[in-house]
């Protein structure tokens, strides 16, 4: 039994910690909380340009087979830096998809540009009548020839405005049982018939609906088999499922610490000297290092080949509902001046506890809300009946 | 990384576990009640090699580093052992560590063999020249507190399981005289203090250890009720209202039992953030115990209010094992202490090291 990460990881993690101390400014943090567009061009191609983007990837693809000990501080130090990387986690769950369900031409044409940090890739499988339940999508695609016309709308198409392509999980024959008539393609954002348009959410952030009239999309851009789109899913989610164990409540834990050793009371007492502040932070670093485990856990079943399934929901389900917790109960703790913004004067932490509390709301619910992850639990981890 | 229990420790572990599973059943651990303390599976213990592993090799142990000893506190722990492996374990390493403990270290490893004897640490200073409410201090030889400025061992006769005050979790508990039997000063002033800290630190994991266990136990009890019990025509575990919060108590015991082996790793590696560790380990794993057995008695519908079934015994002891050391806003105030003592992003994190 080994805690340790690993001497390459850590010397990864220096090297990343650099990095980004370099490469992400308070101009780029700035703008990323203005726009809620949480990437930047700038930043992505840098990435590209260290071959960090292919950190993991097989040397064949110009990539630097990374370990996962290397990966997992990679996310880590991105996550503690405060970088804007959705457009990166969407892009590189899909490159991945293709590189292992792919055509060699998709292979050829998609994944350069992205690994280079020029192509991002937005995800479309929601739509405004199927979460939880992606499989019921009923986004229409009919076979024209060497065509396909698609019809239909997606709702959370985050980074859509900044993508060069979409892939969307398309119903191909609405005869069959819902799994097994579906679709995946990729499909390039310029082409005519597709709107793209903004919704603005609780945690600042920019996300899309997405409106398709008449596309048509070449055959070639299909990705796996006609009314294989579920088994592509399957594919997708796995790297969905391993890509990181969020830090953001480490980050959090700081600037709340940071704040109390700077705030005072109405006596003039630093507010660190508080007995509830210091209970907060015993509880957030305990939370902490919990949802730290749980990640580390999950990435070596999937480092030692196995895929963590019930080990990554776990994961999940504890990281992202401690971290709405913390957010709350950190502003309790602080009072009044919690509730004020980055926008207002002396907000405290300039506002980024009052941020998280906001933002990490989206947690629980996107790939897989809580209910599913406990779902998986309790059937695959405990074994419990089924409700169905 | 690697979360795979070593060769030796599995083959222990399994030893123990066998041992356990054949000996110290739910009838067993009720007959312990009220004392808390059975002599023969002690002596089992014993005579397996686990209760003076801590102990080197010289002396009879197998040099147990701390993660060997949770890792078997953790199935003792599962089974409600009525047997002080945890309180022995602790002195037994701290006896190892400090000079002065070496003659006692020697004449433990003979009476353990001879009369499976029990040590224990007082885990709060005398006051007025009691140790209050010792673990198994109804039955320990040996005890070793913290007194004014002096860390004490003291030799003497214990009194009896029928000295232990009624209590929730039948535990063997019991005041002890700071000055009675035989007294070995085995450190003073800020040695005795930091030696004092190390033992408690050590405890803190140990006992997360067996807190992990008990909260798995009580988790596995619960879910096969809600496999076989069935209402409305269908297993009570297929309603997500049940199933969802067993889910729930499924993630916290994976995280209680990987923060205490990542404590005890610390402290084998010598980690100074093995102090974090063990405060994070103790508090968590006593959350999650008590989580575990009152969810579980809840799913047992009125049948888990009853003493009838086993789950009582979980439940009780979940509490009472939680409040050994101290009450929890002191646990907090402690660890925030050390969390702010800390340098940079590896302690406040925690993790990352």
């Amino acid at each position: 039994m080994d805690f340790n990460t690993g001497e390459r990881g850590e010397l990864f993690r220096r090297e990343v910690r650099e990095f980004f101390a370099e490469h992400l400014t308070d101009e780029v943090r700035q703008r990323v909380r203005e726009t809620g567009t949480v990437h930047d061009w700038k930043l992505h191609r840098a990435l590209g340009e260290k071959g960090w983007l292919a950190a993991s990837w097989p040397v064949e693809y110009g990539g630097q087979e990374r370990e996962a000990s290397e990966m997992a501080a990679f996310y880590e130090e991105a996550a503690l830096a405060g970088a804007p990387f959705d457009g990166l986690l969407t892009t590189l769950i899909i490159a991945n998809t293709i590189r292992h369900v792919g055509s060699d031409e998709q292979k050829r044409e998609i994944i350069p540009p992205i690994l280079r940090g020029e192509v991002l890739v937005a995800l479309g499988y929601s739509e405004p009548g199927s979460g939880s339940d992606v499989a019921s999508v009923r986004m229409r695609a009919v076979r024209d020839g060497d065509e396909w016309v698609i019809d239909g709308e997606k709702v959370f198409t985050t980074l859509a405005h900044e993508s060069q392509y979409v892939i969307l999980l398309t119903r191909t024959d609405p005869e069959v049982s819902k799994h097994a008539g579906l679709t995946m393609f990729l499909v390039p954002l310029d082409l005519p018939g597709i709107e793209i348009r903004p919704i603005h959410t609780l945690g600042g952030e920019r996300t899309n609906s997405t409106f398709y009239a008449g596309v048509r999309v070449h055959d070639r851009w299909r990705v796996g088999e006609v009314n294989g789109g579920w088994d592509v899913m399957g594919v997708a989610l796995t790297f969905e499922r391993t890509v990181t164990g969020g830090k953001e409540t480490v980050r959090l834990l700081e600037r709340f610490v940071e704040w109390a050793r700077e705030a005072t009371d109405a006596d003039g007492r630093p507010r660190l000297e508080e007995a509830p502040v210091r209970e907060a932070i015993a509880r957030t670093a305990i939370r902490n290092e919990v949802s730290y485990l749980l990640a580390q856990r999950a990435n070596w079943v999937a480092a030692s080949g196995g895929l963590p399934g019930v080990e990554g929901s776990q994961s999940r389900l504890f990281y992202t509902t401690r971290f709405q917790r913390t957010a709350s109960e950190l502003m309790d703790v602080i009072g009044p001046e919690a509730v004020l913004d980055h926008n207002a004067e002396g907000a405290p932490a300039s506002g980024h506890i009052e941020h998280a509390h906001r933002h990490s709301q989206v947690g629980t619910i996107y790939g897989g809300t809580s209910e599913i992850q406990r779902g998986i639990i309790a059937r695959r981890g405990l074994k419990l009946p089924s409700a169905r | 990384m690697d979360l795979d229990l070593g060769e030796d420790q599995q083959a222990i572990r399994d030893a123990v576990g066998g041992f356990l599973e054949k000996e110290v059943t739910p009838e067993r651990v009720r007959d312990a009640e009220p004392g808390g303390f059975d002599a023969e599976v002690w002596r089992g213990l014993v005579d397996l090699g686990v209760a003076g592993m801590g102990l080197a090799e010289s002396r009879g142990g197998m040099d147990g580093g701390l993660l060997d000893l949770a890792l078997i506190a953790e199935p003792i722990g599962a089974h409600l052992t009525p047997a002080p492996f945890v309180e022995t374990a602790t002195v037994l390493r701290l006896l190892e560590r400090v000079d002065a403990g070496a003659a006692l270290a020697d004449r433990f490893a003979e009476t353990l063999a001879s009369d499976a004897s029990v040590a224990t640490l007082a885990l709060r200073p005398a006051r007025s020249g009691t140790f209050r409410l010792v673990p198994a201090g109804a039955v320990a030889d040996l005890v070793v507190g913290l007194d004014g400025d002096d860390l004490v061992a003291l030799d003497a006769a214990p009194p009896g399981v029928g000295s232990v005050p009624s209590n929730l979790g039948a535990a063997p508990v019991s005041d002890r005289d700071a000055n009675a039997g035989e007294r070995t000063v085995l450190e003073s002033g800020d040695a005795a203090r930091t030696a004092f800290t190390a033992a408690l630190d050590d405890w803190r994991v140990l006992t997360a250890g067996w807190l992990s266990g008990l909260a798995d136990r009580a988790l596995a009890i619960g879910v096969e009720y809600a496999t076989s019990r069935e209402q409305f025509g269908v297993p009570i575990g297929s309603f997500q209202a049940v199933s969802h919060r067993l889910a729930d108590v499924s993630t916290e015991v994976e995280g209680a039992r990987l923060l205490y082996r990542e404590a005890a790793w610390s402290a084998d590696e010598g980690l100074p953030r093995m102090g974090v560790l063990a405060g994070a380990a103790y508090l968590f794993a006593s959350e999650t115990a008590q989580k575990s057995a009152e969810e579980s008695l809840h799913f047992h519908g009125g049948y888990g209010f009853t003493l009838e079934y086993d789950i009582q015994l979980f439940f009780r002891r979940a509490k009472t094992v939680a409040l050994a050391l101290d009450a929890q806003t002191p646990l907090l105030h402690d660890l925030a202490g050390r969390i702010l003592q800390g340098s940079g992003r590896d302690l406040i994190g925690v993790g990352g090291g």
